[in-house]
Formats: C-alpha cells, sequence, structure tokens
C-alpha cells in the first residue's frame, strides 16, 4: 500500500545545530502513527517542516491525497499545505481568543470557502449561502467533537480540555486526510486522556483520516497506535508496532540512559 | 465602604502632593516689588483635593477588581444589550436618526461645523480600525492616505475641474492603492517594527507635500477648493455646510454598513485570527500575505475618501493638517472607542472630537481634562468605550 506521507532524508540545520537528522517516515492510509521521543528530540521540529513553517535544510516531503496524484511539499507556504490536506495542533494550545468558539471552527473552514471582499461588502447570495453552509458545517464539526454546548462562548474561557478539543475541531474543519496532533494529552487528566483516546479512534475510523501525533503519555500512544516512530537527537533510532517498540534496546537506553554508564 | 488602608494611603498620597506641587502652588515671587508671597491656603486645598481624589480612585480601582472576580461571565455593554433587543432596536435608531436629521436645522453652523469634523473623524476611526482593531497592525502613518484622498481632490479640481461627485470614486481607488503600496514592503513586519516603519511612511507623504512646491503649492497649501456642488447647484456658504452636514452622514452610514458586513464575514474572520496568532492563522490556512494586505488597502479607503470630504470641508489644505499628530488622535479613537469595535469607535470619535470643542468653556485647563479624561478612561476601560461583541450564532438544535 502506498502510503499518504512520505518523508525522507530529512534534515533541517539551525546554524550548527542539527535539529534532524536524515529521517524518514511514512505514514499509510488509516493509520494512527505516534511519533515519540525524549524531550527536545525534534519531533515538533518534524511537524514544522513538514507544515511549512520551517524549510527543511535538505530532505523529500511528499504527499499522497486519497484519490490524488503525488506532490511534493518542500517550500510550499504553510497555508498552501493546509490547503493540500494537513492539518494540525499545536502544542501549547494557539486558539483564536478574540473569537468565539464557533468562529474558531469557521477560521479553519476558511481556506474551503471562495468570498472576497466584494462579495462580502455586497453580500450576495452566494455568499449567503455559503456563510450559512459554513456555519451548519461547522456547528456539526462542534456536535462530533461534542463542544457544542459552548457555541457561543468565547474561546479563551472554555475549560482546558475542551481548548484542545476545539484545537482538534478547527483542524477537522480544514478537511484533511492527515492530521498531526502535537500532543494532544498533555495536561489533561485521566479522564479526559480516556476521552481522547476514544475521539482519535473515533475520528480514523468514521472520518476517513490518518493520523499522526506526538505524545509522551506512553500509555495512550501504545494503546492507540498501529506504528511507532522514536525520535532521538535528531535522528530516527526505531520503528514498529507498539511491542516491537517497547522492547527494543535502542528505545530503552533514550528514554532510561545506558545501564553500562551506572555501572 | 473606605477601608482604612486606604484613608491612609489617601493621606500620604495628599500629604507627597503637598510637597511636590508646593514651589509652584505656595511660592508666589513678585519680581516687580522683590517680595516672595507664601499662599498657605493653597498648599490646604490642594491637600484636601488629593486627599479626596486619591479616596474615590482607590474606590473605583477596587470595584473594578471586585467586579472582575464576581462574574466570570463578561457583562456585554449598554448599547449592544439594546441592539439585540428588537422592541428597543427600532426605537433607538429612529431616534437617533431624527436627530441626525435635524441636527443642522437646529443648532447653530458652528455646532454643525464640529460634528462634521467628528464624524470625519467616525470615518476615519472606522477605517484604521480594520487595520489595528480587526487586524491587530498598529499603523502610525494613517494620516498618509487622508493627506492622499485631500490632494487628490484638490489637485484634480485645480488642474482639471473635476467635481467632487468623480474624485470621490477615483480617491478611494488611489487610497487602495498607495495601501498597497505601504502594505507590500511591511508585510514581514508586526509590532513595533511595523509602527516605526508606518510613522516613517506617513512622515514621506508629509515632507514630500511640504517640499515640492510644483505639486501642491508646498506649505502655502491649496485655496478655494469648491464645496461639493448639488446636480451642478452651488450652495452659498451656510447651505454649503447643511450639504456637507448630509453627504458626511451618507459616507458614515455607508461605511458602518461596509464594515459591519466585512467584520463577520470570512474575510473579518481572518483579519481578527491574524491578530490573534498569526502561526495558528496560517496553519488554518489563511494567507498571511493577502490578508495583510487587505487590511492595509481597505484602511486607506476609507481615510482617502475622508480626506476629500475634508478638503471639500475647510476649502484650504496644507501639509500642516497632516502632521503625526492626526494619525496620533485617529488612533487614539480606535483604543479608547474600544478596538474592533464598530460602535465603541464611533463613540470614541464622538467624544474625543467634540470634547476638546465643547471644554472651551474651561480656558486654558482644556488639553490638561482632555488628557486625564484619557487616562481615566484607559485605567478603567481598557478595552475602550463600547468594547467589541462577536456575533451571537442561533441553532434551533440548542433549545432542544
Amino acid at each position: 500500500m502506498e502510503p499518504i506521507l512520505n518523508v525522507k532524508n530529512l534534515t533541517m540545520n539551525f546554524g550548527g545545530l542539527k535539529a534532524l537528522d536524515t529521517v524518514d517516515i511514512s505514514v499509510e492510509k488509516g493509520q494512527i502513527a505516534a511519533l515519540i521521543g525524549p524531550n527536545g528530540a525534534g519531533k515538533t521540529t518534524f511537524f514544522n517542516c513538514i507544515t511549512g513553517i520551517y524549510e527543511p535544510s535538505e530532505g523529500l516531503v511528499e504527499i499522497t491525497p486519497p484519490g490524488k496524484p503525488t506532490q511534493k511539499l518542500n517550500g510550499l507556504k504553510t497555508n498552501y499545505v493546509t490547503e493540500r490536506g494537513l492539518a494540525r495542533t499545536f502544542q501549547n494550545i494557539r486558539l483564536f481568543e478574540g473569537m468565539t468558539v464557533l468562529e474558531n471552527v469557521l477560521i479553519g473552514r476558511h481556506c474551503r470557502l471562495k468570498s472576497g471582499i466584494i462579495k462580502a461588502m455586497l453580500r450576495s447570495s452566494s455568499q449567503k449561502n455559503e456563510e450559512r453552509k459554513a456555519v451548519n458545517d461547522s456547528y456539526e464539526i462542534l456536535e462530533k467533537i461534542g463542544l457544542n454546548q459552548y457555541v457561543n462562548e468565547m474561546a479563551v474561557n472554555l475549560p482546558y480540555g475542551a481548548q484542545r478539543r476545539l484545537e482538534i475541531a478547527r483542524a477537522l474543519a480544514t478537511d484533511p486526510f492527515l492530521l498531526l496532533l502535537d500532543e494532544p494529552a498533555a495536561g489533561m487528566n485521566p479522564q479526559e486522556t480516556k476521552e481522547l483516546d476514544d475521539l482519535i479512534v473515533w475520528l480514523r475510523d468514521n472520518e476517513d483520516l490518518s493520523i499522526l501525533l506526538i505524545e509522551h503519555d506512553m500509555k495512550l500512544v501504545m494503546s492507540l497506535s498501529d506504528n511507532i516512530h522514536v525520535v532521538d537527537y535528531g535522528k530516527k533510532i526505531a520503528e514498529g508496532t507498539p511491542e516491537e517498540v517497547k522492547s527494543n534496546p535502542d528505545v530503552i537506553k533514550a528514554y532510561l540512559g545506558d545501564e553500562s554508564e551506572d555501572a | 465602604m473606605v477601608t482604612k488602608k486606604e484613608i491612609k494611603l489617601s493621606f500620604v498620597i495628599a500629604l507627597w502632593f503637598m510637597v511636590l506641587t508646593f514651589p509652584i502652588m505656595v511660592i508666589k515671587v513678585n519680581t516687580i516689588k522683590n517680595i516672595v508671597i507664601f499662599r498657605w491656603e493653597n498648599l490646604l486645598w490642594t491637600g484636601i483635593v488629593c486627599f479626596f481624589a486619591s479616596l474615590i480612585w482607590n474606590y473605583f480601582l477596587r470595584m473594578k477588581e471586585e467586579k472582575k472576580k464576581s462574574d466570570t461571565k463578561e457583562d456585554i455593554p449598554i448599547v449592544h444589550r439594546l441592539l439585540q433587543n428588537e422592541k428597543f432596536k427600532i426605537p433607538f435608531l429612529v431616534a437617533i436618526g431624527i436627530f441626525a436629521l435635524v441636527y443642522p436645522f437646529v443648532f447653530s453652523m458652528y455646532h454643525t461645523s464640529i460634528l462634521i469634523s467628528a464624524l470625519i473623524y467616525v470615518m476615519l476611526g472606522l477605517g484604521l480600525n480594520i487595520v489595528v482593531g480587526l487586524a491587530g497592525l498598529l499603523d502610525l502613518g494613517y494620516v498618509a492616505f487622508y493627506a492622499v484622498g485631500a490632494y487628490a481632490y484638490a489637485l484634480l479640481n485645480l488642474h482639471f475641474g473635476i467635481s467632487f461627485w468623480v474624485v470621490l470614486p477615483i480617491s478611494a481607488l488611489l487610497g487602495t492603492i498607495f495601501g498597497t503600496l505601504l502594505g507590500y514592503p511591511v508585510l514581514r513586519l508586526r509590532g513595533d517594527y511595523l509602527a516605526i516603519v508606518t510613522l516613517g511612511f506617513g512622515e514621506i507623504i508629509r515632507i514630500v507635500l511640504e517640499n515640492w512646491d510644483e505639486l501642491g503649492n508646498g506649505p502655502r497649501g491649496i485655496g478655494n477648493i469648491p464645496a461639493p456642488s448639488f446636480f451642478g447647484h452651488q450652495f452659498n456658504q451656510h447651505n454649503s455646510v447643511i450639504y456637507i452636514y448630509f453627504i458626511v452622514i451618507g459616507l458614515v452610514l455607508l461605511t458602518i454598513f461596509f464594515v459591519n458586513r466585512l467584520e463577520n464575514s470570512r474575510i473579518g474572520r481572518a483579519w481578527i485570527a491574524l491578530r490573534d496568532d498569526e502561526i495558528a492563522c496560517q496553519a488554518m490556512g489563511i494567507d498571511k500575505f493577502k490578508t495583510k494586505l487587505t487590511a492595509f488597502a481597505l484602511g486607506a479607503t476609507w481615510a482617502a475618501l475622508g480626506g476629500v470630504v475634508f478638503a471639500a470641508k475647510t476649502s484650504f489644505i496644507n501639509p500642516m493638517s497632516f502632521t503625526i499628530w492626526e494619525s496620533i488622535t485617529i488612533l487614539c479613537v480606535v483604543v479608547i472607542g474600544g478596538m474592533g469595535s464598530a460602535i465603541g469607535v464611533i463613540a470614541g470619535a464622538l467624544v474625543l472630537i467634540l470634547l476638546p470643542e465643547y471644554l472651551r468653556a474651561v480656558a486654558e485647563y482644556r488639553m490638561l481634562v482632555f488628557g486625564a479624561l484619557q487616562v481615566i478612561v484607559m485605567v478603567f476601560k481598557p478595552e475602550g468605550l463600547i468594547r467589541s461583541v462577536r456575533k451571537i450564532y442561533k441553532f434551533e438544535k440548542i433549545k432542544e
């Protein structure tokens, strides 16, 4: 089966520092893949490289959206990457605080809508229809994520867990085929983490999505993932199913340190 | 009511002010007779006034803090509540409409004239509100576009005899072009850096106008700019003011109408998203450059329209009307009125422009009172006179 995201040889230099060093990662359709590694291993840098926030120093980023030909993403601006069907959330919540929950989701719809300034000023019937449809679509997304009781609240007033979920809702509104989640469970209590676990599986099964997530909560990663990639110091050190990764000596070394050093 | 701590604090503050103002309030040197007069009664008054002023100040500060703690749900400004209530909305708007309609016939020409100035600032404020309030781009050179509009009318009329009504759309277009021109180089900038660059741009336009004699007579300016005509008919001076008043009212209504529509459209939301978080905004598929450019261009369009009306009203313009001070005033209108809030900006413009006029009663203390009021508004209402309220969407499903 052909991968929908194919990253080859990805390298990112910040001055003399190699934040990512020839990393290969691929994600297949319908998969939940995880990217794990100790703090500062380069996981978020990897996300930033493929979504166009950073321009990678070397390497290839390719996507194959379902039913479309393979395309290269290197050097594309962030908003074009999103348009091509990659949506992400952020490690530190980045909601639009001056807007309501619904409007946050509407922003996600932005790149799927067309009306420009003139149409908005004249409020033509096509603009009105588009707007109505966008609002309804956004509401449906909120319903799916279970945030519909907050529709008209300001995003900043939401409880923490709900803010995390709103980030996912906002990303879903861009109609992605691959969802990139950067530490979605960070700071959540066990109950919220459990709900998130269910949500991610539900998204994969019902929304025809593939998911790549960065996460530190190992219980969540092991129960969710089909495939796990491990990076350390910018290098990929292992890949495989949860069982394979758990027993991989390099991974144990990266997380717990080398036994021989202590001896 | 008032705590012991506050009384003690106010007492100390009063004492401090008595010491501080001693040289100017108490000592008076008569240089003719070479004697020093000590006005001790002034010391007492300073102390008493400072003491009570401090008490009131602290009391209101405490009230503000307590209010913030007590209700987590923010209260909606009264004006918005009135406008949301269908029963009040129509009589409220009709009352304002009738007032605006009879105003120039009831009040003198002087009052009409200052209201025209205030309404021009409403237009400018609403335009700048797009750039600063919605898109979050701090623009300190906004007056440049105002100058573009004013000079466009003055010059096109002087050289080609083009009338007010034809210049209006032309200047709007010119404003858009100049806005885009400024927008391009500053696309990558934000915050303080952007403010400095726009400040420079504003000064460039003014200095060019001041030194390019062949263009607009330099500092001597352009005079005899005709007032707008009514289907070829020129009014006398008195009626002309009334006519301009109605033109401005029309333009303000048009501005409110369009800005209101833009604010809750796809492009308006993109501006706010850009203001709140640039990176997240791009990650949601919004083209940052395009969004910034449209904000700049549209803001400039309204400034240019305001400029045309200004030139027609004063019938004389020179570069001194377009100094940095003007930009700051418009920025104050937006910030004190309420960033991103159209109703707030209207209120801000009316207060900030009309107040100094009507404060002439207190003569030389006019600007002191004005400045103090600005400080008070910012301390007690940092979000502006009338803060912005986002649109509420209704869904039938919620009621179930």
